[in-house]
């Protein structure tokens, strides 16, 4: 589902220059989930970003399924992203003038691809139930982290990408987001690239890749 | 297309979330469009009645042959050149007087007249008849049939002996003009087979032989002029006006620029997100275009709706300062086309473009995951700071330049627009360094902290305190101006007005038996006859004043420029005194001589002197009464003053009342016409005064809106404070000293920018638009009252953020602590 090859990124200052990945390969097969760790500064982030064809890469190749995500365009990037990702982040990111059923169907109805039956079963899955119309601001951390998880999986994407989800979480809450997400990924049988600092958190999942001094160790 | 109303729904919702910054923004919208369009809506207005003045009957927008050298020539010359294929008509004009006002009789011939001049369907085939056979017509439009108090079919009088045709109404006709046949207007003027003009035709055009082989060097061909004389000559108000609608224009501007800004921070974690799930940044731009011009649509309709209501309430004070200033007459009811709303929404819509500009730039370059930061927008106006000052420096030596070298109206406002904008771009930098030095010089925490904390509001509000600025320099300057003007105006009327009784009789013979009976009482003290009469000097009309040798005009008729013994030179007939407006049109001075042609002959005359002669919109030269009608025999003798001893005043001008039967407008004392000429005066000036006040409340709705925008994200600021220990309430009477000291310190500045501005107004524009310049006075109450109306205007608008604040929930306080926001 997944294939990344040689990725290569410099951050370049007018002091400085910055190599953060330098020949990254990385593998992931649809229905695999795969925790991404290293220390700060590492760059699992930056490669997170490149796959997501967030940022642009200075060499190498990502692929996803049979798309060449680096020599797109903007708008084609868009497209693949609404189509084929989900991304989750550390600060939940929803849109605060929202409503929780809004911000749930947000990619959704971008990608044109709204499935009630398959909201509703998030939102039972997830515990939204009594939540849809309030806002992001009437939540709780994790529970916005859980409409933020239910906004990527509602598109039902080949790839779901998720930075450190579970940063803003106290332990408890974080062991259950995380419990939560693996199950919905496989019952919609997407990929699954986590990155973390936790080795606690990264061995509920498949495999784990550690990253450091810019390639896979 | 339901991807982009999806995007455009979540876009939206940011509004329902907040409502005041959306209020802010329509706000802005309607105030810039509002203003702009009701200036607009009088201009066009006006335009249009000059075009209707000029456009009939060979105006200025018709190729004409004249004779230079007369005012009228033989008819002839009209037969000589139709007979030659000119495809000339001739016309007869010239100012009659009816029941003692001045209109212009117009003699055509319908059959000849060229088409692209027949403006008027009532001469068409149909009508041609009527016309031309006894009894005839004499068109006239609803204006003039009002002012001759007569009904449609009447038949007006001349000098009480000669009859005019029935009168018909033409609603096209420009008002004042009396329209009739070439030969009735002949018999009628005493006038048989001479013209004023030949209307030429376009068509035939290059075949017919040369002028000069059918009439020598008599005539002269004018060729036809794409705007009006009096196009021309109201240019400078209509200027003045728009001005007025540009600056509130930009005022409203700031609004939403702030607005837009502010919103777009803000709705960035909303785009980030947006672009995270997969809109494209080619989406995303296009509905929140799409999104500013629905907004800028709405609310420009409002605007047109706001500038329709106050062009009619300023339409009555507009008509009467262009009646005063340049004797143009508009019709009280405003009638506007449809290209007036369109453009007005274009206004508003490519205004609302121009202002978010800097925003959809920011949005392009924007990296798909740069953080959301708020505060990163006054930061970045930071670094705008110095470029502003350069900016400002240039604007202010661009000024300068202006004031040294420009020699033309458009000169005078450009300098106007280099200053203010100078001005208003160094204002930030003026504060800012104000409020650092304040910050250097201060002890203790809390105000050290506000020191800098108004330095870092200060980006927020700058746009708001320039258009404060701006509109409180322009209240000054105009104020300034209006006030010059109308003290020097009301001294200037105290030495014009030097007789105490005014007579204008219907008919020569009526003024020589006023006169005999005049002579018979013994409580008048002097007769002061008087003459008017007109000539063309270089191809514009220039009225002629016939003043009697009296004391009463050597001790009181004020002049700017005189030679000795002006009077006495005066007296012997062959000098003039000229009006300060032809001196400087015709580059006149003490000691030249002006040549003139005359029913009589060629009469060079020597200038002894110079006066003002304020509101005159035509050059005036005076000379000596008997002289006057030596060279004009045919001129009236109906005008003349009298001077009586204050006590008898009323009963002459009673007797004068019963015995001749004159009304109002043929006898006045010194009192109701200093009475009637102060109440044009200040209507003159009355739209002046509604402009600045909107201008100022613009200006006050811009402060207000940026301090409620800021409100909210200046809470990450307060609330450490209030944490420490400081209550909402003493928080809230900081913000209050803070934002009426930073008004306050740009009120100071607008003072002296104001006199700048009353300076170029009195000194450069006035000149260039009127002819005259005015004593330059300074008017300290008057300022003091600005001041005070700003200050309070600054209080009106800090105090509703301020309120909000004392007044906010702890819970609301807490909340930056939780989240940042």
């Amino acid at each position: 589902m997944l294939n990344v090859v040689n990725l290569s990124k410099t951050y370049r200052s007018a002091q400085d220059e910055v190599s953060v990945l330098r020949g990254v390969d990385l593998r992931i097969a649809a229905g695999e989930s795969v925790a991404l760790t290293g220390e700060s500064g590492s760059g699992k982030s930056t490669l997170l970003h490149l796959i997501a064809g967030l940022d642009d890469a200075d060499g190498g190749e990502v692929w996803i399924a049979t798309t060449q995500v680096l020599g797109l365009s903007d708008a084609a990037r868009a497209t693949l992203r609404r189509q084929q990702l989900g991304l989750i982040f550390q600060q939940f990111n929803l849109v605060p003038s929202l409503s929780v059923a809004d911000n749930l169907a947000l990619q959704a109805r971008l990608a044109d691809r709204h499935d009630p039956a398959w909201q509703a079963e998030l939102v039972e899955r997830l515990g939204l139930g009594e939540m849809m119309k309030r806002y992001p601001e009437q939540l709780s951390g994790g529970q916005q982290q859980r409409v933020a998880i239910g906004r990527a999986l509602a598109v039902k994407p080949a790839l779901l990408l998720a930075d450190e989800p579970t940063g803003n979480l106290d332990e408890a809450t974080a062991d259950d987001v995380l419990h939560l997400t693996r199950d919905l990924v496989a019952r919609s049988g997407c990929a699954f690239l986590m990155v973390t600092h936790s080795a606690r958190l990264a061995a509920m999942l498949d495999r784990q890749v550690h990253l450091h001094a810019g390639r896979i160790a | 297309m339901s991807r982009a109303l999806w995007i455009l729904a979540v876009l939206m919702s940011h509004w329902r979330r907040h409502p005041m910054q959306f209020a802010t923004l329509v706000t802005g919208l309607i105030a810039a469009t509002a203003l702009w369009s009701g200036v607009q809506a009088l201009n066009q207005q006006a335009r249009a009645s000059y075009d209707r003045a000029a456009a009939i009957f060979g105006g200025t927008r018709t190729a004409t042959l004249i004779d230079p050298a007369h005012a009228v020539f033989p008819q002839q010359l009209f037969v000589d050149l139709r007979r030659a294929g000119w495809p000339v008509s001739p016309v007869l004009e010239d100012r009659v007087q009816i029941g003692g006002r001045s209109f212009r009789l117009l003699g055509i011939d319908p059959v000849t007249l060229p088409p692209e001049a027949a403006a008027i369907s009532t001469v068409g085939p149909r009508q041609l008849a009527a016309f031309i056979a006894p009894p005839g017509r004499t068109l006239v439009a609803p204006e003039t049939l009002q002012d001759l108090g007569l009904r449609d079919g009447a038949t007006p009088q001349l000098n009480d002996t000669v009859t005019l045709p029935p009168l018909q109404l033409e609603p096209r006709l420009a008002p004042g003009v009396l329209v009739m046949d070439i030969g009735m207007a002949q018999r009628a003027l005493n006038k048989p087979n001479e013209i004023s003009r030949l209307l030429v035709g376009q068509q035939t055009q290059g075949m017919r032989p040369p002028l000069e082989s059918i009439t020598g060097s008599t005539l002269q061909l004018v060729q036809p002029d794409a705007e009006s004389d009096l196009a021309r000559l109201t240019d400078s108000f209509h200027l003045n006006l728009t001005a007025f609608g540009l600056l509130s224009f930009l005022v409203g501007l700031f609004i939403v620029n702030s607005a837009v800004g502010l919103a777009f921070e803000q709705r960035l974690p909303t785009i980030r997100t947006l672009r995270a799930c997969g809109a494209s940044l080619r989406m995303l731009t296009a509905v929140l275009i799409a999104e500013l011009v629905a907004i800028s649509l709405a609310a420009g309709l409002l605007g047109l709706i706001g500038g329709y209501l106050i062009a009619a309430a300023l339409l009555p004070d507009v008509a009467a300062s262009l009646r005063g200033l340049y004797g143009a007459r508009i019709p009280g009811q405003l009638a506007l086309d449809p290209q007036w709303w369109l453009s007005g929404l274009a206004m508003s819509t490519l205004g609302a473009l121009a202002a978010a500009a800097s925003s959809f730039v920011k949005m392009a370059r924007l990296p798909v995951l740069a953080a959301a930061m708020p505060a990163a927008w006054h930061e970045t106006q930071q670094r705008w700071l110095r470029l502003q000052g350069g900016l400002a420096m240039s604007m202010i030596f661009t000024a300068a330049g202006m004031a040294w070298f420009g020699d033309s109206l458009m000169s005078g406002f450009a300098l106007l627009a280099t200053l203010l904008l100078g001005a208003a771009l160094a204002l930030p930098v003026v504060l800012d360094a104000t409020l650092d030095m304040g910050a250097r010089w201060s002890r203790g925490p809390l105000i050290n902290w506000s020191w800098a904390d108004s330095r870092q509001q200060l980006p927020g509000l700058s746009l708001a305190l320039m258009a404060l600025l701006l509109a409180l320099a322009v209240n000054v300057g105009v104020g300034t101006m209006v006030s010059s003007f109308s003290t020097t105006f009301l001294r200037w009327l105290d030495g014009r007005l030097a007789a105490d009784v005014y007579i204008s009789a219907t008919t020569d013979a009526q003024a020589s038996a006023i006169k005999a009976w005049l002579a018979q009482r013994h409580d008048i003290d002097a007769v002061l006859p008087s003459g008017r009469a007109e000539v063309q000097i270089d191809g514009a009309p220039v009225e002629i004043l016939g003043l009697a040798d009296h004391a009463t005009y050597r001790d009181r008729w004020p002049l700017l420029q005189a030679t000795a013994n002006v009077w006495d030179k005066l007296r012997d007939g062959d000098a003039a005194l000229v009006s300060e407006q032809l001196a400087r049109r015709l580059k006149l001075d003490v000691g030249g001589r002006l040549p003139i042609l005359t029913p009589a002959g060629p009469w060079s005359l020597g200038i002894v002197g110079v006066y003002a002669d304020y509101g005159n919109p035509k050059g005036q030269f005076a000379v000596n009464v008997d002289a006057m009608f030596e060279h004009f025999p045919e001129a009236l003798r109906t005008r003349f003053g009298l001077r009586v001893a204050p006590a008898h005043i009323d009963t002459v001008v009673n007797a004068l009342r019963r015995q001749f039967d004159l009304d109002s407008r043929q006898l006045a004392d010194q009192a109701t016409v200093k009475t009637e000429s102060k109440r044009i005066f200040n209507r003159t000036f009355a739209v002046t005064t509604a402009l600045n006040a909107f201008t100022l409340g613009v200006a006050g709705i811009a402060l207000l809106t940026s301090l409620l925008t800021l409100g909210n994200a200046r809470l990450p600021q307060l609330a450490p404070l209030w944490a420490i220990g400081l209550t909402r309430r003493r928080l809230a009477a900081i913000e209050l000293a803070k934002t009426m000291a930073v008004a306050l310190v740009t009120a100071l500045l607008a003072l002296p920018l104001g006199l700048v501005v009353a300076w170029c107004l009195i000194a450069v524009v006035n000149v260039k638009a009127f002819g005259w310049r005015l004593p330059f006075q300074m008017f300290p109450l008057q300022m003091l009252t600005l001041l005070g109306v700003a200050m309070v205007a600054a209080l009106c608008a800090t105090l509703l953020p301020v309120l909000k604040l004392a007044r906010m929930q702890p819970a609301k306080l807490i909340r930056i602590f939780a989240d940042e926001r």
